[in-house]
């Protein structure tokens, strides 16, 4: 069984469709990529996925739970984890905190255990200090981990962002233009990071991204949006032969 | 690794002993010069209204500084202590021995706040920003209103209630008025002293500071910095903006019990929005989200109008004054911006005095 | 007919706290702040009408205008000393000063005047009361003066805002304050017309206040003020007909429940309405719905 299947998928903001019949199956543990011209409705897509919109119509079940509609928080909780386009860190907490928000759920107390100090909270609190710096290592960011996070560098911030997505356990991991902004070495080193996450989490990703480099280097199956709807599907080299899409990014008809 | 959680748990922990050192050494310096009758009469009775609106500022913080939400209604939930807290003395105070009948009473008075901070905050917290500063603002009002109409009393034949006057509670001759409308409690038993208050204030202090630096705390702070973002990390907004609103309303609730038990009438107009906005002036001038800045501002500020009691009627208007200019002095951005070309200005100033010294 | 009689006096009540609302709702929409000390501006263009009007016996119209010219640059003047400098500041650190404004206010007419409360003479004074139904309904003439009142300015304004070129610059401003800017709308200008617009109507609520509940103390508008802005709010905060519709609606819903419920409560009940109609419609009765971009 397929761990995303997304059938029939649509939205509508008053009368304008901006997303309509959209499909999509993800495997685990594959890379997915979702691309389109601006304002395609990619980022609707993933609005849809995480619970943000509540799609007009069509499915989206995940590892066999109909996930439609439900509260951005519940689709968190039951394993879909996103970046955003624009950057949405916590500012004000520190680096460390920031992934430590992320395991809200996977490391759970009471709130009376964190006020009165009982033994738990300093063994669940160590718990959380271990495993966000070993995440916070994954993205080179351990030593930052006492910086707030608006001190960060914006690449640094973009990864500090997936980490924090990858706190929360997610059997899938939604990138919105992880690479934008970054230099072709910060992008290179980007690609060997999620792949490094793929083989090690052993999730899936679907991210969005201009860079065609990035998406062709590390995607295992590309969809491209145009309008709202799928217009091709298929691996890289298939998609970059395809007229419809090459029509669609210069704008033929 | 471990060094680096060392070095942070110290930091956070030499900070928190700053703030309980504060408030004890307070305490202390209070209690030498109280013993050396070095303490004016009037500044003696700012004690016990300090340490209630210190608790009132950092609860409030919670809500304002943490949960980053507008509350112009925390003297409402004051309020709503203060009458429970004084409501249940004036009852067990008479049967029962102090040491029972006062946790009871604040009991009382923290659960009630507590309560009412559920009933308000279920339906508003969906709200935010302005709108829910004014709707915060309504429920303050709305407390203060039906308090002011209430009527309470028992005699012989059980509890009377009424919110029209006090006859048409129905009271019997020999029973007693517990609250008599707009006239509110009278003939309270004074109760509060300046140590139970320093006690409410280093607990008060102590759960908001541990609260903070916790799970729950660490998704308050989140939900204030992104609330879209926190949201897809998993926390459930409403309950944890529910459960900043609601700890900071049981002990706005607490710190009304002391304050209704530090005199002999209460009436519900003392908690009116003014009273909302003074607490809120401290926790922004302050520090939004800084507990010590909150507990420093509110102990001043309570005292200052005293202290310009000399001035007289002009100590209001300097109150005012001084509060716009600190607000632009401290947030106007150009202001910053010019701070800031000063300080430089200073210190590459004295850089070069010092060189030239060094030349010489 | 006594109901009646209660509608009308409502509907002249909500007329004040629609004219006041105005002030809130200009100023909320075009500089995104909440100007806490609106309600203060109005105690002093009373104060001044009491002293012109009531002891000097200044031709009332006269009294009403000098109280306007003041409180209109009363109200440029507090935009441009105490809030302009934080105009790119948090919104909690405008409204603390507005806060101050109002204290700062308050504090200056306790010391000119004490805090002794004055009684206002209605600026309408001698003419007749309007009797109908064979003199079964009475309606005072300061009833039909504030009602006439506020339909003339409500008329006037909205005229202004959308024909003519200020009044664009008004709407763009509220619209998208930087968008405008680099349109060549000179925002500082706009935003001090507003606060102007806003002040002088204030004055006009001052003295049709006073004279409808002629007793007249530093803290006079306070309360008018915050039920004002709750009016503003329960609108829709922004929208001048939602100032006009809040305003009215308040005003018969305080003094319906005055009347029929309780005089004490009639204040919990006005806030009370506030509350549920926010909670069902976030954004007041005619306001905008804003979308968070994700």
């Amino acid at each position: 069984m397929a761990l995303l299947e997304v059938s029939n998928l649509g939205i509508a903001f008053g009368g304008l469709q901006a997303v309509a019949q959209f499909d999509l199956t993800i495997e685990k543990g594959h890379l997915y990529g979702l691309i389109g011209p601006n304002g395609a409705g990619k980022t609707t897509v993933f609005n849809m996925l995480t619970g943000m919109y509540r799609p007009t119509e069509g499915n989206i079940v995940l590892d066999g739970k109909d996930i439609t509609g439900k509260s951005p928080e519940l689709i968190n909780k039951a394993g879909i984890a996103r970046t955003f386009q624009n950057i949405r860190l916590f500012n004000e907490m520190t680096v460390l905190d920031n992934v430590k928000v992320g395991m809200h759920n996977q490391v759970p107390y009471g709130m009376w255990t964190g006020i009165l100090r009982l033994p738990a909270y300093w063994e669940k609190e160590h718990e959380m200090d271990r495993q966000a710096h070993k995440l916070l290592k994954i993205f080179d960011l351990d030593g930052e981990a006492e910086l707030k996070a608006s001190q960060l560098p914006y690449g640094k911030q973009r990864k500090l962002e997936i980490a924090r997505a990858l706190a929360t356990n997610p059997k899938l991991l939604l990138l919105d233009e992880p690479a934008a902004g970054m230099n072709p070495n910060e992008t290179a080193e980007l690609m060997q990071t999620v792949r490094q996450v793929r083989d090690q989490f052993g999730i899936a990703v679907l991210l969005i991204e201009h860079d065609m480099n990035f998406v062709m280097g590390i995607c295992e199956e590309i969809t491209v949006l145009d309008y709202g709807r799928v217009i091709a599907r298929g691996d890289g080299k298939a998609i970059r032969n395809n007229p419809k899409v090459i029509a669609a990014y210069l704008g033929g008809d | 690794m471990a060094f680096s959680r060392l070095k942070t748990m110290r930091k956070t922990t030499r900070s928190n002993i700053v703030t309980f050192g504060i408030v004890i050494l307070f305490y202390l310096v209070v209690q030498l010069l109280s013993a050396g009758g070095l303490l004016s009469n009037s500044f003696e009775g700012q004690l016990i209204p300090i340490c209630a609106y210190v608790v009132m500022a950092v609860s409030l913080n919670l809500t304002v500084g943490f949960l980053g939400e507008l509350s112009l209604g925390h003297a409402g939930f004051m309020s709503v202590g203060a009458f429970a807290g004084v409501l249940v003395w004036t009852v067990a105070g008479k049967s029962l021995p102090v040491f029972a009948a006062l946790p009871l009473a604040f009991l009382a008075g923290g659960v009630a706040a507590g309560l009412f901070g559920v009933i308000v905050g279920v339906p508003v917290l969906r709200l935010s920003g302005d709108y829910l500063a004014i709707v915060t603002l309504a429920f303050g009002e709305i407390i203060k209103n039906i308090i002011n109409a209430c009527y309470l009393g028992y005699d012989s034949t059980g509890l009377h209630f009424s919110l029209q006057d006090q006859s048409s509670m129905g009271l019997d001759p020999d029973g007693t008025v517990l609250i008599n409308g707009a006239m509110g409690i009278t003939r309270i038993q004074r109760v509060s002293n300046f140590t139970i208050g320093i006690l409410l204030v280093l607990a008060t202090v102590a759960v908001v500071l541990n609260l903070i630096r916790s799970r729950t705390g660490r998704a308050i702070t989140a939900i204030r910095d992104n609330e879209i973002a926190a949201q897809s990390a998993g926390i459930n907004l409403t309950r944890y903006k529910l459960t900043a609103f609601v700890v900071s309303a049981v002990f706005a609730g607490l710190a009304g019990v002391l304050y209704g038990l530090n005199f002999s009438s209460l009436t519900a107009s003392r908690f009116d929005y003014n009273t909302s906005i003074q607490i809120l002036v401290f926790v922004v001038l302050g520090g939004m989200g800084s507990v010590r800045g909150s507990i420093i501002a509110a102990a001043l500020l309570t005292v200052l109008p005293e202290m310009l009691r000399g001035l007289n009627d002009y100590r209001m208007l300097i109150y005012a004054i001084v509060l716009i200019a600190m607000m632009i002095f401290n947030q106007s951005p150009q202001i910053a911006a010019w701070r800031k070309r000063l300080v430089e200005k200073v210190r590459t100033g004295l850089g070069k005095s010092k060189k030239t010294k060094e030349v010489a | 007919m006594q109901f009646l009689s209660y509608l009308i006096s409502g509907i002249s009540l909500g007329s004040v706290y629609a004219l006041i609302a105005l002030g809130y709702t200009m100023v909320y929409g075009i500089a995104k702040m909440l100007n806490f000390a609106h309600g203060d501006v109005i105690m002093i263009g009373s104060y001044l009408i009491f002293f012109t009007f009531g002891s000097f016996g200044w031709n009332p119209v006269l009294a009403i205008l000098l109280s306007m010219a003041v409180c209109t640059v009363l109200g440029v003047v507090i935009e441009a000393v105490a809030y302009r400098p934080l105009r790119e500041a948090p919104s909690l650190a405008v409204l603390i000063t507005a806060i101050g404004v109002s204290y700062l206010l308050q504090q200056v007419a306790q010391l000119m005047w004490t805090s002794n409360a004055k009684s206002f003479p209605s600026v309408v004074a001698g003419l007749a009361p309007i009797q109908l139904f064979g003199g079964q309904l009475t309606i005072s003439v300061e009833t039909v003066v504030t009602i006439l009142a506020c339909l003339v300015i409500m008329a006037a304004l909205t005229l202004f805002v959308n024909h003519t070129t200020p009044g664009h610059a008004m709407l763009a401003v509220s619209e998208d304050r930087g968008a405008a800017q680099l349109m060549g709308v000179n925002v500082n200008a706009t935003i001090s017309l507003t606060f102007a617009i806003g002040s002088a109507l204030a004055a006009v609520a001052g003295a049709l206040l006073c004279s409808t509940y002629p007793t007249l103390s530093p803290t006079t508008g306070a309360m008018p003020g915050i039920k004002a802005f709750v009016a503003a709010v329960f609108g829709g905060i922004g929208s001048i007909p939602g100032a006009f519709v809040g305003g009215i609606l308040l005003g018969i819903i305080e003094n319906l429940s005055k009347a029929y419920i309780s005089t004490q409560l009639s204040d919990a009940i006005v806030f009370l309405v506030l509350i549920v109609v926010l909670v069902v419609k976030p954004t007041g009765l005619l306001g905008k719905k804003v979308n968070v971009k994700v």
